[in-house]
């Protein structure tokens, strides 16, 4: 018995039924994108007359922020739609039903999706008459961007909650602050050639510096690069893979300790 | 003897240096109700969740319809179901939407007709539209009772099913499980304390105490092996360590 389509949807079907049953949740969705672009767009405006650099590729910032909370919301999806089943303690309903691990991570993935759009389209539209700055003017390689960066997102949610599996509700803040540990050495609003040169070789192992290296280079130059979007994807396929063996492995680490049927609030 | 829907061989499950389930044996046979019974820390809860494949055993072999649960335990979950006052549905999902997702995770044609009808059955219609989470103990029993029935399983695992539920609708639950068994021909496992619920139901009676079947028979055999009028004495003399039976190896 391979995967299921149905079984994926209707995990979908669950997380989708707990988003619409609360308004507060779809708001606070767009909330948090909404604010730090307006943030974002205000210093860039101001940064604009007092910055060459920011000057010479207007929104470099907004595209910067709206950009790096693709990341954020990819990885709060997977982490906070897990979260959900530790709290509601319903892991154990879960997995005496036929439902597989990769069918629930894919119901994972397709859910992160769905908050991220919701969460990010309504902030970068909004960028468009308060800054007049149109993040899709950027054309085909934002959807290259977004691809890349939400991918990392589902992988380091991944790895998340495979720490949560293995130590329960005590690792829950790292769904929140994990992905931090991360934003310096992205090169999210500045180039990775900042960095010291130690610091920008761990950056070139993340997906992320490659991705808002590409997007600078879009901005600044015109140029599509190529090179910085094959590393993004290649690295992206071997952290996913990796991530999914540590999630399996953490799985049957659970099973084995009874953690499905014990976990929750 | 019918043939067993569930065959357990020398089933055992440590924790670091705690042995909860010391290789248990046991056979269910089909359409029978048989009942796990000890105190706590028994291991019932342990070995009804070695059954579904929740927990990995230590050692030791679990068959369910022919198959191999260790390895294979995906073949036959269409074909089981579960329930445990331990184990909750999301509480902010209304009953309905809990019932739907579960329709379609047990790949049941026709969720919404058959939502209805359990819905029907357990007497739950009234509470299809309430979150799971503002409904009383026993609403919410009865509503994880029609979520466990929803595939109409032929194997039914149920851990403590009459838990925190006031003597009236314990009966009631009792009578319906009574009558699902004996018009579906299922096999139920039950763990209980309730001594009344195992006479009442159950033909084979396995008695667990710090991990080990440590007798087992009809609560009929049972009684008259321990001289005992209720099967609540039989219960205190086997957890107090105050007579063992003598028949706990004995080959099913």
């Amino acid at each position: 018995m391979g995967a299921s389509v149905r079984r994926i949807a209707a995990m979908v079907l669950r997380y989708w039924y707990l988003l619409r049953g609360s308004w507060p949740r779809i708001l606070e969705l767009a909330y948090w994108p909404t604010v730090q672009m307006i943030m974002w767009g205000f210093i860039s405006q101001f940064m604009a007359t007092n910055s060459t650099w920011v000057a010479q590729a207007a929104g470099v910032l907004i595209a910067a922020v709206l950009l790096w909370d693709v990341l954020f919301r990819g990885q709060l999806g997977v982490s906070v739609s897990f979260l959900e089943e530790m709290w509601s303690r319903n892991l154990g309903h879960l997995f005496v039903s036929p439902l597989r691990p990769g069918e629930w991570v894919t119901a994972l993935m397709t859910m992160s999706l769905i908050r991220t759009l919701i969460g990010t389209i309504p902030a970068a539209l909004l960028a468009i008459p308060v800054f007049g700055y149109s993040i899709f003017d950027m054309g085909l390689p934002l959807a290259a961007f977004f691809a890349n960066l939400i991918v990392m997102g589902w992988w380091l949610g991944l790895l998340i909650v495979a720490l949560i599996l293995r130590h329960g509700l005590g690792a829950e803040s790292l769904a929140w602050v994990a992905v931090f540990l991360l934003a310096p050495v992205s090169a999210v609003y500045y180039p990775v050639s900042v960095l010291p040169g130690w610091l920008q070789a761990v950056a070139w192992t993340l997906p992320s510096a490659h991705v808002f290296e590409g997007m600078r280079a879009l901005m600044f130059e015109d140029a599509i690069r190529w090179d910085h979007l094959a590393w993004a994807t290649g690295l992206n396929i071997a952290y996913m893979a990796a991530a999914a063996g540590v999630f399996l492995h953490y799985f049957n680490v659970a099973r084995r300790r009874g953690a499905l049927l014990q976990t929750g609030e | 003897m019918s043939q067993a829907v569930i065959n357990v061989e020398g089933l055992t499950k440590r924790f670091d240096d705690t042995t909860a389930v010391d290789a248990i044996s046991f056979a269910v046979p089909a359409g029978t109700v048989v009942g796990l019974l000890g105190g706590n820390g028994a291991g019932k809860t342990t070995t009804i969740s070695m059954l579904l494949g929740l927990l990995l055993p230590t050692s030791g072999t679990i068959e369910v319809l022919g198959v191999d649960m260790l390895r294979h335990r995906h073949r036959v979950l269409t074909r089981m179901n579960f329930s445990s006052p331990y184990v909750d549905l999301p509480h902010r999902l209304t009953v309905a939407e809990n019932l739907t997702v579960y329709g379609h995770l047990y790949g049941l044609s026709g969720v919404r007709r058959r939502v209805a009808e359990v819905a029907e059955a357990l007497d739950i219609a009234q509470f299809l539209k309430k979150p799971v989470g503002k409904l009383s103990a026993g609403q919410k029993t009865r509503v994880a009772l029609a979520k466990a029935l929803l595939n109409k399983p032929d194997v039914l695992l149920l851990d403590e099913p009459t838990a925190s539920l006031d003597p009236d609708t314990a009966d009631w639950v009792r009578t319906y499980l009574e009558t699902y068994r004996r018009e579906t021909g299922a096999t139920i496992l039950l763990a209980s304390h309730n001594m009344l619920e195992v006479e009442r139901l159950c033909s084979l009676v396995l008695m667990m105490r710090k991990g080990t079947i440590v007798d087992r028979g009809t609560p009929a055999e049972l009684l008259e092996r321990y001289g005992r009028d209720t099967m609540e004495d039989v219960f205190l003399d086997i957890a107090r360590e105050r007579r063992t039976g003598g028949v706990a190896d004995a080959a099913d």
